[in-house]
């Protein structure tokens, strides 16, 4: 009889010291030898991982009251502008906010070295960091700046919450221009001179769970080094599946998550400020996330292998800056991770952004929490949008300044 | 007599061109060359040392045929700490000398290889490369 296993029945073993947990990448390997029905049978939880450069990451913190109270509307952490029409106290940092007078691409391509994921890195890594803000002065709130150090511990609360993280697929970056390109993809040289890619493949949270039959609103995930949960579909979420170009292999896109965590439990070593040459700066952080095996279906998207796992090539230099529809064919991670793909018949180096090592170790490290018992499986309040609602992306439509 | 050591960049125009047949020639250079990576149809990269009265004229003669030339006072570290192995360093490295292990996927750099062309320390997104002087 087929499978199927209960949330809280996953947990009664993690309870019991009897849960069975593998990555995504053992997985693999597990049922090619013994086929789904029997890993299905054998296997809790499949875990996943990836450390990638991801945009659409903040800060949410609350910095206390000084004496006399400040009504805080303009906020800097080490002289990163950061939002301060929240409340009096309370700002949001941006993983991609750039300090105050930073030339950005005056001088083409600029170096970006510093910026909001930076500021991140640091809190977290618990250094000192300098806080600046003003306000416009209010009979409750009279001062007007105030300026002091302060290191996570001295905030009442450092919230991390991405909008958009954890992309369940990615383009594969070339240029088929005649100039050097500088993008979140990295350098791209002209002509097709290389091919970046940004996902983690097998190991991928979202690649392993493609019709969001788990992951939902409420799933406890490795966020940053720490606990965290998804909280929302992410913003920019349209997932959809469709059959790859080999028998059984699929091009799953579109899926993408919000989550939030605890700053103050999590890790600098898993959210390390990035600075792209020409294109601004960033955060890489490290997320993971266990799937429940529910039954022979989860396990088998849960068990897909690089080879039948596609992503799109995507010409960098004009189809999207100008928005044009279409790619250049669809290739697929083992191609990817060969270090070499063809594109218009041109053999074409890869790299990628996003680290695969990292991805192994949260996939095993989530694994051993789970397996240690200090990590229990959260049942989705509500599940996420899946490919079945449809959802289609909108665009903006320029309309000028008149109504 | 000073003795130079220079890095030679190639455009693939010019890989298949005897360049250092008439630096000795025409110049009478003496050339050692020290590591060369010159491939038909592809961008190369050459370090050599450089001696004789003529020096000069023969660095004109390279830069007049497309070569970048820069002295060679410099080496490429990289700092293990900060290395995510993310790999974005590696298609861009025109030497091989930052290169993905497989099936691991870690980022290896071989400084042996390395032709100093500081790609890699703009490309990194954490900056883990760094030029030592």
């Amino acid at each position: 009889m087929a499978v199927e296993r209960s949330y809280a029945e996953i947990n009664a073993r993690i309870k019991a010291g009897k849960v069975v947990v593998i990555t995504a990448e053992e997985a693999v390997d597990l049922v090619r030898s013994k086929g789904v029905a029997r890993a299905a049978r054998e296997v809790d939880v499949v875990t996943t991982g990836t450390f990638s450069p991801m945009c659409s990451s903040g800060v949410y913190f609350n910095f206390g009251h000084s004496k006399p109270r400040v009504r805080a509307d303009k906020i800097w952490l080490n002289n990163v502008p950061c939002y301060g029409a929240i409340a009096a106290v309370d700002g949001f940092l941006g993983a991609t906010a750039l300090p105050e007078n930073d030339p950005a691409n005056s001088s083409h391509p600029g170096e970006f070295r510093y910026g909001g994921g930076h500021v991140i890195h640091e809190l977290v890594g618990r250094q000192k960091i300098k806080l600046r803000a003003t306000g416009y002065g209010t009979d409750c709130y009279p001062a007007r700046e105030v300026e002091t150090w302060v290191t996570i511990d001295d905030l009442n609360e450092a919230v991390l919450f991405n909008p958009r993280n954890a992309y369940q697929n990615y383009n594969v970056a070339v240029n088929l221009g005649n100039r050097t390109i500088y993008t979140y993809m990295g350098i791209l040289k002209p002509n097709l001179g290389n091919a970046h890619y940004s996902t983690s493949g097998q190991l991928s949270p979202l690649l392993k769970d493609p019709w969001f039959r788990t992951i939902g609103i409420g799933t406890r995930i490795f966020l940053g080094g720490g606990v965290g949960y998804v909280a929302w579909n992410g913003t920019q979420h349209f997932p959809s599946v469709s059959p790859g170009p080999v028998e059984g292999s699929i091009f799953a896109a579109g899926g993408t998550l919000t989550v939030i965590g605890d700053l103050k439990q999590m890790r600098p070593e898993w959210l390390v400020g990035a600075s792209f040459l020409g294109y601004g700066a960033t955060l890489f952080v490290g997320l993971g996330i266990p799937i429940p095996i529910l039954n022979e279906e989860i396990m088998y998207y849960a068990s897909l292998p690089d080879d039948k796992l596609y992503a799109p090539v995507v010409d960098y230099f004009t189809a999207y800056p100008q928005r044009e529809p279409g790619n250049l064919g669809l290739v697929s991670y083992a191609e990817l991770k060969s270090g070499k793909i063809t594109v218009n018949g041109k053999e074409v180096p890869t790299a990628p952004l996003s680290s695969y090592p990292k991805a192994v170790v949260i996939a095993k490290t989530l694994k051993q929490w789970i397996t240690e018992g200090g990590f229990l499986l959260a049942e989705p309040v509500e599940l996420l949008p899946s490919p079945a609602a449809g959802i289609m992306g909108k665009t903006l439509v320029i309309r000028g300044a008149k109504e | 007599m000073p003795t130079k050591r220079i890095v030679l960049r190639f455009p693939a125009s010019v890989a298949d061109r005897p360049i250092i047949y008439y630096l000795v020639k025409d110049y009478g250079l003496i050339v050692n060359i020290l590591k060369a990576n010159i491939n038909p149809h592809k961008e190369g990269t050459m370090i050599m040392e450089l001696a004789g009265d003529e020096w000069e004229q023969g660095l004109e003669y390279l830069r007049s045929c497309g070569i970048e030339v820069q002295p060679l006072s410099e080496e490429i570290t990289r700092n293990e700490k900060h290395c995510t192995s993310c790999g974005s360093c590696t298609a861009i490295c025109p030497s091989g000398a930052l290169y993905i292990e497989r099936p691991s996927m870690q980022v290896a750099f071989d400084g042996e290889k390395c032709i100093v062309c500081q790609l890699c320390v703009k490309a990194c997104p954490v900056r883990a490369m760094e030029v030592k002087f």
